[in-house]
């Protein structure tokens, strides 16, 4: 062991990028990925601990030292069909996971020195898959009991496939014209590229699930409804998709968008490749994004490489921002401008109703607030005008509302999104599951899929308890 | 894929699908709408159910060409299909026995009043219909709004049917010779700014609003209106909103928030498989 330890490179092997001048001026995938070489090199930094502590910052409990193991030995595929046994998005994770926040937190090499780098291992085996050729499915025999699932994110669609797997006839519904949730109408392309989204959810597919796009439950039918109609249970998985808004003056000046808004025209509908695709977007010359967190970085580089010089203007400082360090390098490496300790308090418009400028007002730091982030004070006097042509708003989102409003019984939190047991995702309705962004509020993919894998769980052993 | 089972059309521009969609069909109520897209590079653009038939599992829209997507829509004919078409959204319209109801439609307005009207005399109120249009030819669906009214009056601008002027014209009228519990206006907005400012505040004056739309689910704040100060997403707390209380004018400047691309768009062609075949 100590022999092995002796030999560690102290850092992960790097992540090859597309250049930083170039990339601001396309939507292709700004990571490349490692090639086949560099992840065994990395895949033999792994000293396969015993214990696996990485294993408990994963969420979706992939047997990580083993897929890490079958890299060292080439054996690629062996490699998939371990972490397939748990995780039916790797290609997604490997790319969107916050991984220094769960399974390199905890690795043991990262003790001492940069952790192994298992999201970019586990997005190299996905993307060899991928580019040879998929496995042959198993699908799982029919249990004879069928399961609804509301909202094809990746906590609807992980709770789907793990029960698929075991047996149970899968219906997702989906209010949009395209399944994936935050994954297909949020995250950008050059992050997320819509062609992996795609074959993530053809391999779910192919486990038996069916996904009934077009299908607003509330408004077709109800979660009543369902039950009645012969599901045996339901999971809702409908995020957190309500933009919020800072009620300032001028908010609904044109030019002024949601980032949700902003992003879903440009990735679900693809207005970056207008007139080709006939949905407009139209960012200006000048874009301010308000918000510090994936979102507003998300936001920012998009109108970047629409064309716009871009802002983002946040209210606290680089230490409290929210989102990912990487986004926020890759941000910067961009081009995209920041103004911290800074926030709007009003947009102003000419004639037609179009944004012309924002009125900012500085702001410096407290003590810390209940989030325990220091919180910020606005500075009096400190107000100045921004000239801007877009006002991109990314400063949270609330629950999806609509099931709430037409569940009857269902219990729901001071901020609308629904209680359960943190066990087993249990609403207070029998038979009715909940997880993901909608029970916790806006948090990470991996999170909503770890939802998804308990709530599978604890959905077959309800079923199997009525018999 | 939502079949096309009938189309006709009703005037020049303005054109009528029977939509294969029995799901909705059966869901559906007065007042609310449904989003479309034509095909994989469309956009998403709402319409309103102007009818349903929950027998032959249909829904009917009736669409004016104003710009790219309406016009590659009248493109389709029967046997063809739609991509995708998600629905009933917004809310319902508030059917009550209120007394007398004017209901008040304007140019393809007509066709959304309709369901809403047979909906208010089904209810046993005495519903008087005020429809308007440029032209004759323009006028549609005169027949169906005469059999679901009382009463009908009919306006055109050149006055070449009905009176000449506008329908605010005949409503004046109306309001001046009877007692009117309930205004119900859906048409153009400068149509329906109009018909709130001849309606005093006591009658209650509905309308219905037609922001721009992305998903109709609540999700992207597009389709932002004012009402009474507060700002509403029309596609979920909507479309109808209390006409008195809307400020019309930041309805009519946001509806042109993309007028130059939607100049783009028309420029792009109309035939979509040359541009694949160069790309
Ligand atoms: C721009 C952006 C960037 C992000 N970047 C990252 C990142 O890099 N890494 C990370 O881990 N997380 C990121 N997140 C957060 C992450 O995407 C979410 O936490 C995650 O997608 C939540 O999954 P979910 O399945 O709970 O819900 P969602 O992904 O929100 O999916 C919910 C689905 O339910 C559908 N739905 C809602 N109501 C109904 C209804 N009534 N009937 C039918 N369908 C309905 C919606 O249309 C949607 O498709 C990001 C979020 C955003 C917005
Ligand atoms: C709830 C609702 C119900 C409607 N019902 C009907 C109906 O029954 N019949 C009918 O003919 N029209 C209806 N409309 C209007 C219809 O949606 C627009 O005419 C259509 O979207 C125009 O698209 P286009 O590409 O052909 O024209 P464009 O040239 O793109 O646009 C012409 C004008 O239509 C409006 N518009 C553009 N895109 C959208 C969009 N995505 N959503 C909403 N408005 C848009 C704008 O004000 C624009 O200036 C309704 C709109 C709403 C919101
Ligand atoms: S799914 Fe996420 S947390 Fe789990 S191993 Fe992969 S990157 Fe780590
Ligand atoms: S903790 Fe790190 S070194 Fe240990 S098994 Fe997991 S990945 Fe390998
Ligand atoms: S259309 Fe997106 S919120 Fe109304
Ligand atoms: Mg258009």
């Amino acid at each position: 062991m100590s022999e092995v330890r002796r030999k560690i490179i102290p850092t992960k092997h790097p992540m090859p990028h597309q250049d930083a001048k170039e990339r601001c001026h396309n939507f292709n995938e700004v990571a490349l990925g490692y090639d086949e070489d560099t992840a065994v090199a990395e895949a033999q930094r792994c000293i396969q601990c015993k214990n696996s502590p990485c294993m408990e910052g994963c969420p979706v409990e992939i047997n990580i030292p083993a897929f890490i193991k079958k890299i060292t030995e080439r054996d690629f595929a062996g490699a998939i069909s371990i972490i397939k046994e748990k995780n039916n998005l790797p290609a997604i994770c490997g790319r969107v996971c916050p991984q220094e926040n769960q399974c390199e937190k905890k690795c043991t090499v990262g003790k001492k020195h940069e952790p192994v780098a298992i999201g970019r291992l586990e997005r190299f085996v996905a993307d060899w898959e991928m580019a040879h050729g998929s496995r042959s499915v198993k699908k799982a025999k029919p249990n004879g009991k069928k399961v609804a699932i509301v909202g094809s994110g990746p906590s609807g669609l992980t709770a789907a496939a793990d029960l698929a797997l075991m047996g149970y006839k899968v219906t997702v519904f989906e209010a949009l014209h395209m399944p994936g949730g935050v994954l297909v109408y949020g995250i950008p392309e050059f992050r997320l590229p819509k062609s992996i989204v795609a074959r993530e959810i053809a391999s779910i597919v192919e486990l038996g699930v069916e996904i009934k796009t077009n299908y607003v439950v509330g408004k077709l039918g109800r979660v009543d409804e369902l039950l009645q109609e012969g599901y045996d249970a339901v999971y809702i998985g409908t995020g957190a998709g309500l933009p919020s808004f800072m009620n300032i003056p001028g908010e609904n000046l044109n030019g002024v968008y949601s980032a949700n808004e902003f992003l879903t025209r440009n990735n679900l509908m693809k207005a970056y490749r207008f007139p080709e695709y006939l949905t407009p977007i139209r960012v200006g010359k000048r874009v301010a994004v308000i918000g510090g967190g994936n979102v507003a970085m998300d936001a920012a580089r998009t109108a970047l490489r629409l064309g716009a010089e871009s802002y983002i203007v946040y209210r606290r400082s680089f230490e409290e921002m929210p989102a990912r360090r990487e986004e926020i390098e890759h941000a910067r490496e961009e081009g995209v401008h920041f103004e911290i300790l800074t926030s709007p308090v009003e947009i102003k418009g000419n004639e037609e109703g179009r944004v012309t400028s924002m009125v900012c007002q500085r702001y410096e730091l407290g003590e810390p607030d209940e989030s325990g982030r220091r919180s910020p004070i606005p500075i009096k006097g400190s107000e100045y005008e921004m000239q801007v042509d877009t006002v991109i708003m990314a400063i949270g989102q609330g629950p999806n509302p609509l099931i709430q409003q037409t569940t009857p019984n269902l219990k729901t939190n001071k901020r609308g999104n629904i209680v359960v047991d943190d066990t087993t995702g249990q609403t207070s309705i029998p038979g009715v599951f909940a997880g993901g962004d909608i029970v916790t509020g806006a948090a990470t993919v991996i999170l909503a899929m770890g939802a998804g894998k308990r709530a599978a769980r604890a959905i077959h052993e309800y079923i199997q308890s009525k018999g | 894929m939502f079949r096309i089972v009938a189309k006709k059309e009703l005037a020049p521009r303005i054109k009528l699908f029977d939509v294969e969609a029995p799901e909705i069909a059966r869901k559906a109520r007065p007042g609310q709408f449904i989003i479309l897209r034509v095909d994989e590079e469309g956009e998403r653009i709402p319409l309103t159910i102007a009818d349903f038939d929950q027998k032959k599992g249909t829904i009917t829209i009736i669409f004016q060409e104003v710009g790219k997507t309406t016009e590659l829509l009248g493109e389709l004919q029967a046997g063809d299909s739609i991509l995708d078409f998600v629905g009933p959204l917004g809310c319902p319209s508030e059917i009550e026995r209120f007394g007398t109801v004017v209901c008040v439609g304007g140019g393809v307005g007509v066709a959304p009043v309709f369901p809403i009207a047979r909906a208010l005399g089904e209810a046993g109120n005495r519903v008087v219909s005020i429809i308007g249009a440029r032209s004759r030819d323009m006028l549609i669906w005169e027949d169906e709004m005469r059999n679901v009214s009382s009463e009908l009056l009919v306006a055109t601008d050149d006055g070449s049917y009905g009176i000449k002027g506008f329908v605010t014209d005949i409503l004046t009228g109306v309001l001046s010779r009877e007692k009117v519990d309930r205004v119900v206006a859906i048409g153009p907005a400068v149509m329906m700014r109009e018909v709130c400012r001849v309606t005093p505040e006591s009658i209650p004056t509905v309308v219905s609003l037609n922001p721009i739309m992305v998903d109709g689910t609540g999700m992207c704040g597009a389709c932002r209106v004012e009402v009474g100060g507060k700002t509403r997403f029309a596609c979920v707390e909507g479309p109808e909103f209390d006409g008195h209380q809307v400020n019309w004018e930041l309805v009519l400047k946001r509806s042109k928030m993309f007028v130059e691309e939607e100049r783009i768009a028309m420029e792009r062609g109309g035939c979509r498989c040359q541009e694949n075949a160069r790309r």
